[in-house]
């Protein structure tokens, strides 16, 4: 790596990594509140993770082992380009395996395997405010998170309720932070919510174009909005991952042909292969094996 | 005359010898500390600022002091060369004025003040709050705390050493303000403790 010295170890300035580090202390100490901070420009376009990068940038040192996943996948374009850009700026050790990592920068996905203390995950968030869409204005979004003033947010689950019969929020769904705030998960779907609560990793939330970054401690209470009469549920499948057979984790939909032939396989792509490592196969993989 | 070179000398040296990595490690142990308060950790590099404030507290000013930080220190810290210190390594103003102060140094053994007369943000910018780092003679062999809150799987029990007696009045008033209110971060030696405002402190009775 000739060009390291170029830049800054992780590339940002160190004003700019102090500014952000007190931020993140700031945000771990009142769980689930968005704290502002001055965003600066890198070098990649906003929407493709510039908060969950700064954050990253910020609390990355030569120790860490970094896995940086998309939608699960650590092997599509945004996490490819984003754990090759800190391979670059902070010749730091990669891994795809979501246990060796101590790091892990993620868009939208919780890993399947339960996270440990030693972990952070830093996720790359879009649009920080749950309030945002019943609410436009920043002043009045401000207020009701001050008033701890949330009714709207349960009027919108309801009208949810009065038009589908359920609450048709299926991704960024809202949960109250120890009790206090309302906070958005970021737009990971909401299988993901109850790997959140009582987590033993530190998760941080990092939000470029909107500058705001919030966290989440370990050991925190962090419960999906719902009602007595209509609980909070997760997604359920009718079919195990196509590959490795796994029940009971998130899935993606692959249409396979014009033909309406289609497969459900693990959104989590680590998992899928530790998974058919150790000999678990699915329906599909099973089916291949066979025709071989 | 000697004195006052000597004031000048110490003010200029004793920072980090590598303060991207150095600062990076300091800065790794305060978020794990303040992600499990009750937690002791050691602190990844040290400084030698001027007396009487110490090494501990020395690194997590160059960590996280610049010329954005008021800062606010006691009288024994004013007037030693600790503000000269601060103010060539960091650029960090030093002020008079308690509400002004982002961070509060104050030195093991050094009187505490009141955490409401510091900064305790706003309803709205409940982060624009003080964070104080308050030396003491140790970290554990104080009177017991048990300790709850997030951070903390079920209760822990901290035992800091030389805090005031007054401290856990303070301490539950600060917690009552909540998401306002000071967090604190307890330095012995090399060895950190933090408290954020959402810990709720109760005493052990022995």
């Amino acid at each position: 790596m000739t060009d390291l010295a170029t830049y800054n170890f992780a590339y940002l300035d160190e004003q700019t990594k102090r500014m952000i580090r007190r931020a993140i202390l700031k945000a771990i100490s009142i769980p689930g509140y968005q704290v502002p901070f001055a965003s600066r420009e890198m070098p990649m376009p906003y929407g493709w993770g510039t908060g969950g990068v700064q954050v990253t940038a910020a609390i990355l040192g030569p120790a860490d082992v970094l896995k940086v996943i998309d939608q699960g996948a650590d092997d599509t374009t945004n996490a490819v380009s984003i754990r090759a850009f800190f391979q670059k700026v902070a010749n730091v050790a990669v891994t795809t395996r979501t246990r060796e990592a101590t790091i892990i920068q993620t868009r939208h996905r919780i890993p399947e395997e339960t996270l440990t203390a030693g972990q952070t995950l830093v996720y790359q968030v879009p649009i920080p405010e749950p309030l945002r869409f019943l609410e436009p204005r920043e002043t009045e979004t401000r207020k009701m998170h001050a008033l701890e003033e949330y009714g709207l947010m349960h009027v919108k689950l309801y009208e949810d309720i009065a038009r589908n019969g359920h609450i048709a929020t299926t991704y960024a769904y809202p949960v109250k932070v120890e009790g206090r705030y309302v906070m958005d998960p970021s737009p990971t779907p909401k299988f993901d919510n109850p790997k959140m609560h009582m987590s033993e990793a530190l998760q941080l939330f990092g939000a470029g174009r909107e500058k705001r970054i919030y966290a989440v401690p370990p050991h925190t209470d962090v419960v999906s909005l719902d009602f007595e009469d209509h609980p909070f549920e997760i997604q359920h499948f009718d079919k195990p991952c196509a590959l490795c057979g796994a029940e009971h984790v998130y899935l993606d939909e692959v249409v396979l042909d014009d033909k309406g032939g289609r497969m459900f396989v693990c959104s989590d792509t680590d998992h899928c292969e530790d998974r058919r490592e150790h000999g678990h196969a699915g329906e599909m993989l099973a089916r291949q094996e066979a025709a071989e | 005359m000697g004195a006052h070179t000597e004031i000048h000398a110490s003010a200029y040296a004793g920072a980090f010898t590598d303060p991207v990595f150095q600062s990076q490690s300091v800065f790794r142990a305060l978020m794990d500390a303040m992600a499990r308060p009750g937690t002791i950790m050691p602190l990844g590099a040290s400084a030698t600022p001027p007396a009487p404030l110490g090494a501990g507290a020395g690194a997590i000013a160059l960590t996280l002091c610049d010329d954005g930080t008021p800062v606010w220190l006691t009288n024994a810290l004013v007037q030693s060369s600790v503000p000269a210190w601060l103010s060539f390594h960091t650029g960090a103003p030093v002020t008079e004025i308690k509400p002004e102060a982002r961070f509060v140094f104050i030195e093991a053994g050094g009187i505490v003040p009141g955490f409401d007369q510091f900064a305790l943000g706003t309803q709205e910018y409940p982060d624009r709050s003080a964070t104080l780092v308050i030396e003491i003679a140790s970290l554990t062999g104080g009177p017991e705390f048990f300790a709850r809150g997030p951070g903390i799987k079920d209760e822990a029990i901290i035992s800091p050493k030389g805090l005031p007696d007054i401290f856990l009045t303070l301490w539950t008033e600060n917690r009552g303000l909540f998401p306002r209110g000071v967090d604190l971060i307890l330095v012995a030696g090399m060895d950190v403790l933090c408290l954020p405002r959402t810990t709720k402190l109760r005493r052990r009775e022995v």
